[in-house]
């Protein structure tokens, strides 16, 4: 499991063909890579910040969690903190297992984690000036619905 | 003297991100804070805003020692 904060923009293929490399007993791997939207020319820029030792701590609790919850054998995130621009990969998160399904949920529960329980906090600038962004009603329920599934 | 450390939305609104405070237990760090700056004590005990010592989330009270890193921490938003 490899977990990881970067301010430099990265590549998401590069990951996930590190990711994929000599894998003889995995037979699927599931990735998601979240990028930053324009809103239309209402964002020109993001900016993450992160609290290290505490931030990178939290989300490898919550890959400990997904480990622990589905049948799989690796995790690889890379989270992007600073500031971020349109079109640039803020997050990656590649889940491998021997089966497509442990794979895919996987990778969708740790979205919904990162989502609403990693601690960063996202500002956004735009014409109108810069504005902080806190998880949405949405978000929330998203992360919550695992709660409740067995 | 324990580190403060200021977050997102609250770090603006301070003004400051990191600072020194003389104070024991959180209660009294938290009332030096508010006579400083009464709008960033009230924006520290609203609701949502979390507080780590030592990078572990506390609830309620605390003590501190001179080397304790005290973060307030504002809703998070990751992805």
């Amino acid at each position: 499991m490899i977990v990881t904060l970067t301010n430099q923009p990265f590549e998401p293929g590069a990951l996930v063909t590190t990711f994929c490399a000599d894998r003889e007993e995995t037979g699927a791997v599931a990735t998601f890579v979240g990028l930053a939207r324009a809103e239309g020319g209402a964002a020109s820029a993001l900016e993450l910040e992160a609290y290290p030792g505490f931030t990178d701590t939290a989300i490898a609790e919550i890959a400990q969690g997904a480990l622990a919850r589905f049948a799989l054998q690796d995790i690889y995130i890379v989270h992007r903190v600073g500031r971020i621009t349109p079109g640039e990969a803020i997050v990656f998160v590649a889940t491998a297992a021997a089966h497509r399904r442990e794979a895919f949920e996987a990778c969708d529960y740790l979205m919904d984690y990162l989502k609403s329980r990693a601690p960063f906090w996202k500002k956004e600038h735009g014409p109108e000036g810069p504005r902080w962004i806190e998880p949405t009603a949405r978000d929330r329920t998203d992360a919550e619905r695992w709660d409740k599934e067995p | 003297m324990a580190r403060v450390l200021l977050f997102g939305r609250l770090a603006d609104q301070a003004g400051w991100r990191e600072r020194e405070v003389e104070a024991l237990d959180l209660s009294t760090l938290r009332a030096r804070i508010d006579q400083a700056d009464p709008a960033l004590g009230e924006a520290l005990a609203a609701p949502g805003v979390q507080v780590a010592v030592d990078k572990a989330i506390v609830r309620g009270e605390a003590a501190l020692s001179s080397t304790s890193e005290v973060a307030f921490l504002p809703p998070m938003s990751g992805g």
